[in-house]
């Protein structure tokens, strides 16, 4: 239970990280909370030559609003977040982030490392994805915009290329007229989830987002065409994610979480908008 | 930029419980086996090794922190606060005569993690009511007490204090 060997390094910029980035490739590791990479490195799952880590990265630090998102540095800790005065633009994430493991972890860990960790049953993904937000990416020549959809490509898979690390992470801020719900289902509080549903309502209808079933978190837009037209919708959405049997719960199971509090959150979101 | 090899030792300085401390780190050393085996101060308890079971809570800079999922070499410069900080001299501390009181420990395996984390809610949030003390508690896993004790022990510490400070 103790790591193999590494170098370690501390940038003091944003030029100085990608550097190193770029000189030693997928030998590489972001070192930021530390919250599922040290654990990984303690139980020998990985083994980089070289962490860097971008905590002292003053650049990297910041939070605040801008161009209609909720924008959070790279090494902004998910404790911070939940501090930050502003995070009433965004009642998802008041919401969500105290489900995020436990306070002791979320005071150390990172809302963009979450994202960078990419685990199916972790919730910023399942937030980023349900409310269309983005990840700027950036190595030491060019930075890019990815949807959360083309971020993530699989279970931890991201679309990170070698040398590319993310600044910040953008959670569109809410618009009016907008309701938020969200639960998730694990053994006990602070363990990884079951199933995790978030869900965005508004006068035309429902996004909705699943996590913990699929590899990646799956987000589908149901429209208030009837009263009880969602059942049937949140019935073939289960289906159509595959679930599959592990330790944790069976597929049937996880089939049934995600119509039941699916169909919930979206008679919560429906009834708090008829009273808007 | 600081840059350390993997096979070398590196000097780390930091202040624990308000006591300048140094020693050496290859970088792969967790902050847990640095305090143990490097500094000698073992109320510091190592339990899963990977962030979760909580015996090895610490404070870094005032924050709660896994000592266990924390490199020494991270911590240079910082100011660490570990159990043994919490009693002045022999005598202990509100939170830890309350833990005594209310039997919110037996074997004391976890207590220090446990303790670390208390500390800060008590001095940050006064008003802090049974939910968010279990919350706080379920960072913890306890396999003797069952943590009632535990959760008694902390409520009367809150209104002990709220009262002293007529809050």
């Amino acid at each position: 239970m103790k790591p193999a060997a590494f170098d370690y390094a501390r940038p003091d910029t944003m030029d100085e990280a990608f550097d190193l980035l770029e000189h030693h490739g997928n030998d590489a590791q972001i070192l930021a909370g530390g919250q599922s990479l040290a654990a990984m490195l303690n139980m020998r799952l990985a083994s980089p030559r070289i962490l860097v880590d971008i905590t002292r990265i003053e650049a990297l630090r910041t939070v605040g609003t801008f161009d209609g998102a909720v924008d959070v540095g790279a090494t902004v800790t998910q404790d911070r977040l939940l501090r930050w005065p502003g995070l009433t633009t965004q009642p998802l994430l008041t919401t969500v982030l105290p489900w995020i493991g436990h306070p002791q972890t979320r005071q150390r860990g990172t809302v963009c490392g979450s994202l960078a960790h990419g685990d199916p049953s972790s919730e910023l993904p399942l937030v980023l994805a349900t409310l269309g937000g983005r990840v700027i990416l950036s190595n030491a020549k060019r930075t890019r915009t990815l949807s959360a959809a083309k971020f993530q490509t699989g279970a931890m898979r991201t679309a990170l290329e070698p040398g590319e690390m993310i600044v910040s992470a953008r959670f569109p801020t809410a618009q009016e007229g907008q309701v938020y719900r969200f639960h998730e289902v694990s053994p006990r509080r602070g363990d990884f989830a079951i199933v995790a549903v978030a869900v965005v309502a508004d006068s035309e209808g429902v996004t909705v987002g699943v996590g913990g079933v699929a590899d990646t978190p799956s987000v589908r837009r149901i429209e208030w065409l009837e009263t009880d037209a969602f059942t049937d919708a949140m019935n073939e959405f289960a289906w159509d994610l595959h679930a599959t049997n592990d330790v944790h719960a069976t597929a049937e199971t996880r089939r049934g979480l995600v119509r039941r509090l699916g169909a919930k959150l979206i008679e919560e979101a429906r009834d708090a908008l008829s009273l808007c | 930029m600081l840059y350390l090899s993997a096979d070398g030792r590196h000097p780390v300085r930091f202040t624990l419980n308000g006591r300048y401390v140094e020693g050496e780190a290859e970088p792969r050393l967790l902050l847990t086996d640095f305090l143990r085996h490097e500094i000698g101060a073992t109320g510091t308890h190592v339990g899963c090794e990977h962030g979760v079971c909580g015996a090895c809570t610490v404070r870094v800079d005032g924050l709660v922190v896994r000592a266990c999922l924390v490199y020494a070499v991270q911590v240079d410069g910082c100011r660490v606060d570990t159990i043994e900080g919490m009693a002045d001299g022999d005598e202990l501390n509100d939170l830890q005569l309350a833990f005594q009181r209310h039997h919110a420990l037996q074997c004391g395996f976890c207590t220090p993690g446990i303790l670390m984390s208390l500390s800060q809610l008590v001095e940050e949030e006064p008003h802090a009511d049974g939910s968010r003390v279990r919350e706080v508690l379920s960072g913890h896993l306890c396999r003797c007490t069952g943590y009632y004790g535990m959760v008694a022990a902390v409520m009367e510490v809150l209104a002990a204090r709220r009262k002293a400070k007529n809050v």
